[in-house]
């Protein structure tokens, strides 16, 4: 059972993994890169690893798109 | 470089890179295999060494604190290195941006964004509180519920405006938390040496297993991390708020 859930855990990293480095416009990337965050923190969930989970969670969903999206609409705006 | 010569280093480099990363993959303990001597050890003398029911703190503020000092310090150096790149350069100026239409007032977001900012930040503050205060016990600490209360600050900004948030973030409160936290990480590995033995020894009371106060320096830790690391993470995100917000190049 645990076996096919950390199946599970490790075909979602790889497949928006994937989709991160496919995804070209940073904006959209962003999003993916959320997503992908998400699939790491199951993956830490799965290998009963709650701490790190946890903090893969607060880095991924908080820190990271935060930083990615305030720098996109600096830059957006200088180009005006 | 040419074209040849650059396909011939990468061949060189990648079957580099496939010999010693086969002979590692090789080397690893088999799927599902039974965790190590040193785990199996920890999940045994843990809880009744230091009084904890969540190993994870006692290894990273405990066994392992140094490592723990180290990482905030460079969290502290992170940030410190974000404010000084990021403040306004000397042909930029902090400035609102100008009202095109001043006869015009900018509406207010709607009162079901505002309630929904009202009654998710307040209850990011309980979760970063408790995601702090319970480190000894349930998976979290310091480091999880710094960002978590630190994040109530964005939602803050979601809900209302940029003048606004700035009144929720005293930069000085701010950047003394971030400075406090960090060096009270030290003070607290001091009260080892005061009491003659090492540094960042549990030399707190312990108290009992499973109760909030418990785990002696460990609870103590995650405290002056938590406060760290809410300071640091707002510190970040207003040093990139202003920066999108208010900081622009001088009209010439």
């Amino acid at each position: 059972m645990s076996e096919a859930v950390i199946a599970v855990a490790l075909v979602w990293v790889a497949a928006s993994g994937t989709a991160v480095v496919l995804t070209r416009d940073p904006l959209r990337q962003a999003f993916t890169a959320g997503f992908f965050g998400l699939a790491l923190a199951f993956l830490y969930l799965s290998l009963q690893a709650g701490d790190v989970a946890l903090s893969q969670i607060v880095v991924g969903a908080i820190a990271l798109p935060l930083i990615v999206l305030l720098s996109l609409a600096k830059v957006r705006k200088d180009h005006e | 470089m040419s074209r040849r010569a650059r396909l011939i280093f990468f061949a060189v480099a990648a079957a580099g890179l496939a010999v010693t990363l086969g002979a590692g993959l090789a080397g690893l303990p088999s799927f599902g295999s039974q965790i190590t001597a040193y785990a199996r050890m920890l999940n045994e003398l843990a809880p009744r060494q230091r009084h904890i029911t969540d190993v994870v703190s006692a290894i990273s503020f405990d066994y392992r604190g140094i490592d723990t000092l180290f990482e905030e310090f460079i969290l502290l150096a992170a940030v410190a290195g974000i404010s000084v790149l990021l403040r306004p350069l000397s042909d930029e100026i902090r400035k609102l941006p100008d009202d095109k239409a001043p006869d015009r007032a900018i509406p207010p977001p709607s009162p079901a964004v505002w309630l929904l900012a009202v009654f998710l930040s307040s209850l990011l503050v309980l979760t970063g509180l408790e995601t702090v205060t319970h480190g000894q016990l349930t998976p979290g600490g310091g480091f999880q519920g710094g960002v978590i209360l630190a994040s109530a600050l964005y939602v803050v900004y979601l809900g209302t405006n940029y003048v606004t948030v700035e009144r929720f973030q005293p930069v000085p409160l701010l950047e003394a938390s971030d400075g406090v936290g960090a060096s009270g990480y030290i003070l607290i590995g001091l009260l080892g040496l005061l009491a003659g033995t090492d540094f960042l020894s549990n030399v707190v009371g312990l108290g009992v297993t499973g109760n909030l106060i418990s785990g002696g320096t460990i609870s103590l830790l995650n405290l002056v991390v938590g406060v760290e690391v809410a300071g640091s993470f707002a510190i970040l995100a207003s040093e990139f708020l202003d920066q999108t917000a208010v900081i622009r190049t001088r009209q010439r």
